[in-house]
């Protein structure tokens, strides 16, 4: 193109862009993201990028979004919220538990601006919180794994000892050993939610201990990789990791915050938005199982659908009891299941993991 | 096996686990010792990382793409020199810069590679060698950049301590005005140190992208760019302790995952804690042993040269 005829589109596109602002009535609503990773760690964050996406699919020119990826749970939290809020964002999701405090922080700042926190469990006026029922999609992840294990050992890489990682450890474990008696958890605690290099390390150390089917609860795809590598199990976290199936990847648990995204920017929109805390699960399609594949048998591949049916229509609960707790006392009676309150502040292993839960 | 611990299997992880920052810090030790402080370790790597997995998916040939690793480290370090050396910009703030221009510039040419696989680095074949109980599984069963970054440090090692060259690499360190006026090229020997480090950390990054991990993923480094730094000012700038911190860091991070996954009743937090706590402690043993010979910082490390000054 010539430089004339560039000026010349460029203006006419300007006075174009000019001249229709009046057909918006208001300012696009501004909504921020922040991310603990990078949006191509093709996991954790890279869904809720997906999720954002689809606020400005569903909207359009009534919204304009915003994210700072790879931000730090820490001080550095509520530099990157407090820098959204200035820009004029008035719904701000923080994708992460570390940034609770960080958000509790800058929300009291800012009245005016609404903000979401994933996973966590402080609320305010202004600070809602949203979490997914991982623990159901882990039910499923575990009956696989306590029948696909033969060596009887089942490792999972935890991120920091939370209850929402706590959760998932113990419903893969008591699915695993409803299906296999004889199984065995291991847990590794990388702290970290992603440093590919570290959790490829903790693979190998499980691998090491005779693991052959591996669960994570970390962000990158670095297990999956050196699970191929040993010829064992795994399964996709937070995202698909569909590059991985069919070996190592047996089936994943996929977060899927589209659906809550689009809601709450639209409550947003309408002016009906209120603080409250969600918690969907496979029912409301926040937690999604991703294709089982072919290295399941048929009738392992149909009872893991079965059981996912049944905790979708509500007819079951991962957690009913009779549980006890890691010390043997009664958590859960016959027939009983958890409150939710009880569940979001889990702290303890169930009975038969052997490791010990950092305090 | 020790207490549940298989410790073959832990030197050999180890081996493996520590190369990406034995590679760059040694790289950095030579910048150093010719007096620049490069503190854009991190973002040579990840430009080793994304360069080096591009080039191997591209043409299908892993030690091309270690080759290009190397290149892509070099090329950025280039650029600091440029700024430092010619421009005379500062040391601190560039490094940073460049850390933080290689961590973009790799996500945004890295974009097309995520979610794919590289191709495989063999491992070398010593035949009846990897055979032998114990010694064989420990030194004969690696990819060949293990055995590269060995023979890497020691001919930093010999380079340093036997050669005229590099005689005069630390004589432009220690006093760059009098290598000045001894005669010798003070920006020149400090272009290829740098190079030379840019290429070392680019292998590193290459190294992790390609046979650690292995794959491509935004931001993949995590920091290990910040503990090659460490290790060499930890190892007082020698090439035989840089080996040791390195390997003492990665044996240890390898070791506290290993206790976690047998069930050690340690508390969590102070094995995690192990890794920063055991190398710092061992090196500053290390250097009160060797008092005699206390090797602080280059005496010009940092400094800016210009021939009129």
């Amino acid at each position: 193109m010539k430089r004339r005829s560039f000026l010349a589109t460029t203006a006419a596109a300007a006075m174009l862009a000019a001249t229709s602002l009046p057909a918006f009535a208001e300012e696009p609503l501004k909504i921020g993201f922040i991310y603990v990773g990078p949006v191509g760690d093709m996991g954790w964050s890279y869904q809720h990028d997906q999720g954002r996406q689809a606020i400005e699919a569903a909207y359009g020119d009534k919204v304009q979004t915003s994210f700072i990826e790879s931000v730090p749970e820490g001080p550095d939290a509520e530099r990157a919220l407090t820098q959204l809020a200035l820009e004029g964002n008035k719904l701000i999701f923080a994708t992460s538990f570390g940034f609770m405090d960080s958000v509790m922080n800058v929300a009291a700042k800012f009245p005016d601006v609404k903000f979401e926190h994933a996973t966590g469990y402080k609320r305010a006026d202004n600070v809602a919180t949203y979490d997914a029922r991982f623990y159901e999609g882990r039910a499923v992840m575990g009956t696989i794994a306590g029948r696909m294990t033969t060596s009887n050992k089942i490792g999972y890489i935890g991120s920091f000892p939370i209850p929402e990682v706590i959760q998932g450890i113990n419903s893969s474990y008591l699915h695993a050993k409803k299906v296999n008696p004889d199984v065995e958890m291991k847990v590794v605690w990388a702290y970290t939610w992603f440093d590919p290099a570290k959790e490829a390390d903790a693979a190998a150390a499980l691998i090491a201990e005779g693991v052959d089917v591996i669960l994570q609860h970390t962000d990158s795809t670095a297990p999956q990789a050196k699970a191929q590598e040993a010829g064992i199990y795994t399964f996709g976290q937070a995202s698909d990791m569909g590059a991985f199936a069919p070996k190592p990847r047996l089936s994943s648990i996929i977060d899927n915050w589209a659906p809550y995204y689009v809601k709450r920017a639209g409550q947003m929109l309408d002016g009906t938005w209120a603080s409250e805390g969600a918690w969907e699960g496979i029912a409301e399609g926040a937690v999604e199982i991703g294709e089982i594949t072919d290295e399941v048998p048929a009738e392992v591949k149909a009872e893991a659908l079965a059981l996912k049916d049944k905790i979708a229509s509500g007819e079951y609960h991962p957690f009913t009891g009779p549980l006890n707790k890691q010390d043997g006392s009664v958590w859960l009676a016959e027939g009983e299941t958890p409150a939710d309150g009880d569940l979001a502040g889990m702290n303890f292993y169930l009975e038969g993991i052997t490791a010990e839960l950092p305090k | 096996m020790i207490g549940g611990i298989d410790i073959i299997a832990l030197i050999a992880t180890l081996m493996a686990a520590s190369t990406p920052v034995l590679l760059a810090a040694t790289g950095e030790l030579i910048a150093e010792k010719s007096g620049v402080l490069n503190l854009g370790v991190e973002g040579m790597m990840i430009m080793g990382a994304v360069g080096g997995f591009a080039a191997a998916v591209a043409t299908g040939n892993p030690v091309l793409g270690f080759v290009a690793g190397a290149f892509a480290g070099a090329a950025l370090a280039m650029i600091f020199a440029l700024l430092t050396q010619v421009f005379l910009s500062n040391q601190v703030a560039t490094g940073l810069a460049l850390t933080l221009f290689g961590l973009g510039l790799s996500a945004l040419i890295g974009k097309g590679y995520e979610g794919i696989r590289p191709p495989p680095t063999a491992k070398l074949d010593f035949g009846p060698l990897s055979d032998i109980p114990g010694l064989g599984q420990i030194f004969f069963r690696h990819d060949w950049v293990v055995y590269l970054s060995l023979l890497l440090v020691a001919a930093t090692w010999y380079f340093l301590r036997k050669t005229r060259g590099g005689l005069i690499l630390r004589a432009v360190g220690e006093n760059h005005d009098a290598a000045h006026a001894l005669g010798y090229r003070v920006i020149a020997v400090r272009f290829a140190a740098l190079a030379f480090g840019g290429a070392m950390a680019g292998l590193g990054g290459a190294y992790l992208s390609l046979v650690r991990v292995p794959q491509w993923t935004e931001g993949m480094t995590a920091g290990a760019g910040w503990i090659a730094l460490a290790i060499v000012v930890f190892a007082s700038w020698r090439a035989e302790r840089v080996l040791i911190g390195a390997y003492l860091f990665g044996g240890i991070t390898a070791l506290q995952l290993q206790l976690q996954a047998a069930e050690y009743s340690i508390p969590v937090h102070l094995l995690s804690m192990a890794p920063y706590l055991i190398t710092i402690i061992v090196l500053v043993i290390l250097s009160a042993i060797h008092r005699h010979g206390v090797q602080a910082a280059p005496a010009s490390l940092g400094r800016s040269f210009h021939a009129s000054s």
